[in-house]
């Protein structure tokens, strides 16, 4: 009871009410977070219904190998941070700052990942309006599954690295134990923004590295 | 409101000021009918009146769906009204005339099939239905004649569309509607309706090179023909005969070469490529003005209209 | 019972410090409340500043007191500030933040950190925008539409697009902590169907927030991205289509309208029945009026580009559909009217707002109807009678409901009582000043004159001189409050915690309320607006 009481902020008249009240608000934003990303991918389909060629031609530049790793790299942390949240829900402390660390560090593993894919990209001279020079007949059109590409991708790491700051912040302050069986609010909406996080690569994955390479 | 209304100039002029004037009627009855309510309730139940006041706070079930239920009705009836009116000023009739229009910061360019060039103004004739064919160089203009109740966006990339058969002699001012930068209120012109015959006497009198032949000179001038021509060794569809029918594309859809066919083949040729062909054909986007492809259109339309001709002799 | 005691608080929010720190650090939804207001009402005479400008320029057909430049920038000023940086956070961050804790019988929001979190994302979103005015400002109007916005316009597209890029952000996170408060923080007894309109309005335009302003973020990150390195998914020299992004505009902009107007048509819900003394006519109808409007309000964003070139059978659907959003709209109306049926009317200014709003909101209600009907738009569109339909939304509609509600919560914001003579006098001369500003517009529109025109043909002077008196008039009645509410500081009378007499949790709170709003939370037993007294 002592630690519900010293957590609980004064607006709220009892830890229920506050966790509800968090617990709706993350949800509410990972809603906006969707409709953020629904423009990216609203874009997507336009422009690929325009020009289905040019967008498998683009697709097949990109790396799958990497990209493959990096979803299973993705899914591990998710599966990590699930576990850790279970950890403290059931008293533990130890193993769950361990798995949020591991989680963080996938999630950096992540970004290097990708930033070796943007290195390699910018050296192919892949990047429209930086460095791009790709001739041939699909080269104009090309440019704008680039755009989405570097912009769906960028924003999606932007998110990972906010993430892997955001783990490494519930890491610490479940090392200090401040979290318990009872109160565990802001790991668990954390968790649920990093599962955010890695379904939202689920959808990118298919629609950059499949795409060309289906048939 | 008649007397403020811009001359009706246009075919469909009439009926769009008749559907205004109906909804007017409509929207200022019901809008003067709940003011009256309102100054009668506020007097009536002014704090000081004795006005009775029993029941006060009923709500009436029947009432509420009443005024739910007749707008909704209304609603749907002036949408009916609306939509069919509207579909006929967007469907233009299939003898109509075409002009094409280039719109540019801050002007109109006009070009008659006959070559007759104009900027700030165009002249069309009487009762003769007209389409305008429309493109911009740069960012997105509108034209609009309030005379004709006729309006279009003008875009970069595409041809939009608008027509409208001029039902009045007189001169009517063309204003851009879009606003596209500094000198968007300068982008204004001239439409002048004339008499079938001093029409014909305006085209006589600015004929130069029919569109056409534009477009045939600029054809060589732009190095179409090594590619296009039936000696060139370079392996290129043929264009006797394109305009109109059904391309087959590389990537197994068809598509019926139109003006947008056409120009995006000019303009972007890697969007549509036609099957058996290689996608060799450089794109001609900046380096050439929507005029030019405008004139090369018709040229490629004219070899069409060619083969038929001999054709129809055989 | 929890362990947790708040002892009461026996000083008004106001005198809980009275450090610059203690204002600029607050967690209270009150003091948020007052901060957002003194930097929505800067902005609005800012914003106000370019419509002078504006309608300064519009006496003459030539353009001969600004350039063509000049014009153009400030228009697109004008529009910019007046959005988002006043209509948009206007009653929501003010009245709402101060109101709905109050109205729900809570001690304040779910999250009062990211309330002031909101407030600072506000204030440098503003700051952005100040920069771009002294730099030179911008000249796309406030729609951005590509390609003029990504790859011709010479003004500062760039910091205008972070500036509003980071407002979005503050409206967003006000959306949460009001879905969230409205959903979890309710008083004992007060059910969703016990809930004031304003309420409601609140909840409903913070799921419109919360769903439409990320498609804006997103859009303008587009138009940024592609001026910076010069491609982009707009660019049509690539292929890319300009009318993708009016779409994605128009998706945020047009529930942008609702955002702005929901929340008047709960102030005026609150100020009807206070001022008839009776229950609204129609709760539930009022409610699901609400609703339907913010959910159809998503699906009529096609009916901005009738005539820009999108396919006829989308504009026949967005056509139906914005037939179909009036309905609501007109319900509102209609039982606005029918709750003065049998009241005890007092014209206090409040009430005159009120009245003024119901009677301006229609009009520019019934002509949205035109706009809506296709074949009508086609001469309509992009003309004064366009501009003169949404000022009437937004201006006659939405501003008369925030200043009808500021005077009407001002005792309680501020525990003064103002010159009620004063007041009655500014709501009058509003209501004419409005209209001769803006009914010449409409006639305008219909003859044919463009909006964002800096010259125009020498026919239409007469009505553009007409409109520009108004618009003096208009400004003088906006200042005159600023006189006697600033009077009312300091040599007003006080005032008690209910001096209307009127229903609703806020008004069991002392003038100026106490921090935590209430020693008790009340326990509600009944609807809103339980007026018996009539």
């Amino acid at each position: 009871m002592s630690t519900d009481t010293t957590m609980l902020a004064q607006q709220f008249d009892d830890a229920a009410q506050q966790r509800d009240a968090s617990a709706l608000g993350m949800w509410v934003f990972l809603a906006t977070e969707a409709l953020f990303l629904g423009v990216l991918f609203a874009g997507y389909t336009v422009c690929r219904v325009r020009f289905p060629e040019a967008f498998a031609a683009g697709s097949r530049h990109t790396d799958m190998l990497l990209g493959t790793i990096e979803t299973a790299v993705l899914l591990t942390s998710s599966c990590a941070v699930a576990l850790a949240l279970r950890d403290v829900q059931l008293g533990g402390r130890r193993i769950a700052v361990w798995l949020l660390l591991l989680t963080a560090a996938l999630g950096l593993g992540f970004l290097v990942m990708h930033g070796f894919e943007y290195y390699s990209e910018y050296r192919e001279g892949l990047m429209p309006g930086i460095h791009y020079t790709q001739q041939g007949p699909l080269a104009a059109p090309m440019q704008l599954f680039f755009c989405l590409y570097y912009f769906i991708t960028g924003f999606h790491s932007l998110h990972v690295g906010i993430g892997v700051i955001l783990l490494l912040v519930m890491a610490r302050r479940t090392h200090r134990a401040q979290f318990n069986a009872q109160y565990c609010t802001p790991l668990e909406l954390s968790a649920l923004y990093w599962h955010l996080v890695d379904i939202v690569w689920i959808f990118v994955y298919p629609l950059v590295y499949l795409v060309g390479r289906a048939g | 409101m008649i007397a403020l209304s811009p001359p009706q100039a246009s075919s469909v002029a009439g009926s769009v000021d008749t559907l205004f004037d109906v909804m007017l009627a409509l929207t200022g009855t019901v809008s003067v009918a709940v003011f009256v309510v309102m100054i009668v309730f506020c007097v009536k139940y002014r704090r000081r009146s004795h006005a009775d006041r029993s029941n006060a706070n009923q709500t009436r079930l029947g009432v509420e769906i009443a005024w739910t239920v007749l707008p909704f009705l209304m609603f749907m009836a002036l949408f009916g009204w609306s939509i069919s009116l509207w579909s006929r000023m967007r469907t233009p009739p299939a003898d109509a005339a075409p002009i094409y229009v280039v719109a540019k910061q801050w002007m109109w360019k006009v070009q008659h099939p006959g070559g007759q060039r104009e900027i700030d103004s165009l002249h069309v004739p009487l009762g003769q239905p007209i389409r305008l064919v429309m493109t911009s160089q740069d960012v997105i203009h509108s034209f609009y004649v309030p005379a004709f109740r006729q309006k279009q966006d003008v875009l970069p990339g595409r041809y939009t569309q608008l027509w409208f058969t001029a039902t009045r002699e007189g001169d009517y001012p063309l204003l851009c509607s879009q606003y596209c930068g500094t000198d968007h209120a300068r982008m204004t012109g001239t439409v002048t309706v004339m008499k079938p015959a001093d029409y014909a006497r305006w085209l006589q009198a600015h004929a130069g090179q029919g569109l056409a032949e534009q477009g045939a000179e600029r054809f060589r001038r732009f190095g179409c023909s090594g590619c296009h021509d039936s000696q060139s060794g370079v392996h290129a569809p043929d264009l006797d005969g394109l305009y109109g029918s059904t391309v087959p594309l590389a990537d197994g859809s068809q598509v019926r070469a139109d003006d947008r066919y056409i120009h995006d083949s000019i303009m972007l040729p890697r969007k549509q490529v036609a099957a058996g062909y290689a996608p060799i054909m450089p794109s001609y986007s900046g380096r050439i003005g929507e005029d030019d492809v405008l004139a090369l259109i018709a040229y490629i339309k004219s070899r069409r209209t060619a083969m038929e001709a001999a054709r129809e002799q055989h | 019972m929890n362990s947790i005691e708040h002892a009461p608080l026996p000083r008004s929010y106001l005198d809980d410090g009275h450090s610059l720190r203690s204002w600029l650090l607050t967690h209270d939804h009150k003091r948020i409340a007052i901060l957002y207001a003194l930097a929505i009402t800067f902005f609005f005479f800012l914003g106000g500043f370019a419509a002078l400008l504006i309608r300064l320029e519009l006496i003459t057909p030539a353009g001969d007191m600004l350039t063509a430049d000049e014009y153009n920038k400030a228009f697109t000023f004008h529009g910019v500030v007046m959005v988002w940086f006043f209509l948009i956070p206007s009653i929501p961050a003010t009245l709402g933040n101060f109101l709905l804790p109050m109205m729900i019988g809570a001690r304040d929001m779910a999250f009062p950190r990211l309330n002031l979190f909101s407030w600072y994302l506000y204030m440098i979103g503003g700051l952005f925008t100040l920069a771009m005015l002294v730099l030179g400002g911008v000249d796309t109007g406030w729609t951005f539409y590509t390609p003029f916005s990504t790859m011709f316009s010479n003004g500062h597209v760039m910091l205008t697009v972070v500036g509003v890029f980071v407002v979005g952000f503050s409206s967003i996170l006000t959306g949460i902590n009001f879905i969230a408060t409205t959903h979890s923080m309710r008083a004992p007894g007060m059910t969703w169907l016990r809930l004031p309109l304003f309420v409601w309005a609140m909840y409903a335009v913070a799921l419109v927030m919360v769903l439409a302003t990320p498609v804006l973020a997103m859009t303008l990150s587009l138009i940024a991205l592609e001026r910076i390195f010069g491609v982009g998914i707009f660019d049509p020299a690539l292929g890319g289509d300009p009318l993708l992004f009016q779409h994605f505009f128009w998706f945020y902009s047009h529930p942008a309208v609702y955002i702005m107007i929901l929340p008047a048509m709960g102030v005026v819900s609150e100020l009807i029945t206070a001022g008839a003394r009776k229950r609204i006519f129609g709760y539930r109808f009022m409610v699901w009026a609400i609703v339907g409007i913010s959910v159809v309000g998503f699906l009529v964003w096609g009916h901005h580009m009738f005539v820009a070139g999108q396919s006829m059978y989308a504009s026949m659907v967005f056509s139906i559909l914005s037939f179909i959003i009036a309905v609501p709209s007109a319900i509102k109306v209609f039982n606005w009217t029918a709750t003065l049926y049998k009241g005890r009317i007092d014209f206090s200014a409040p009430m005159l707002y009120a009245l003024g709003f119901v009677g301006l909101f229609m009009l520019g209600g019934m002509t949205g109807i035109f706009l809506a009907a296709t074949a009508l738009d086609v001469s309509l569109h992009d003309t004064y009678f366009v501009v003169a339909h949404f000022h009437y939304i937004m201006v006659g509609g939405s501003v008369m409901a925030y200043l009808g509600g500021i005077h009407f919560w001002w005792p309680k914001v501020t525990g003064r009582l103002y010159s009620q003579a004063w007041a009655r006098f500014a709501a009058i001369l509003m209501f004419f000043g409005f209209n001769l500003t803006f009914f010449p517009q409409y006639l305008l529109g219909y003859e044919g004159m463009p909006r964002r025109y800096h010259e125009y043909l020498p026919q239409f002077q007469v009505l553009n001189i007409l409109s520009s008196a108004g618009a003096s008039i208009l400004a003088v009645s906006y200042l005159l409050p600023l006189v006697y509410l600033g009077w009312s500081l300091r040599y007003g009378a006080r005032s008690g915690p209910n001096p209307w007499r009127a229903k609703g949790l806020e008004w069991l709170a002392d003038s100026p309320p106490p921090t935590h709003n209430f020693e008790v939370t009340p326990v509600v037993t009944d609807g809103p607006y339980a007026y018996e007294d009539a």
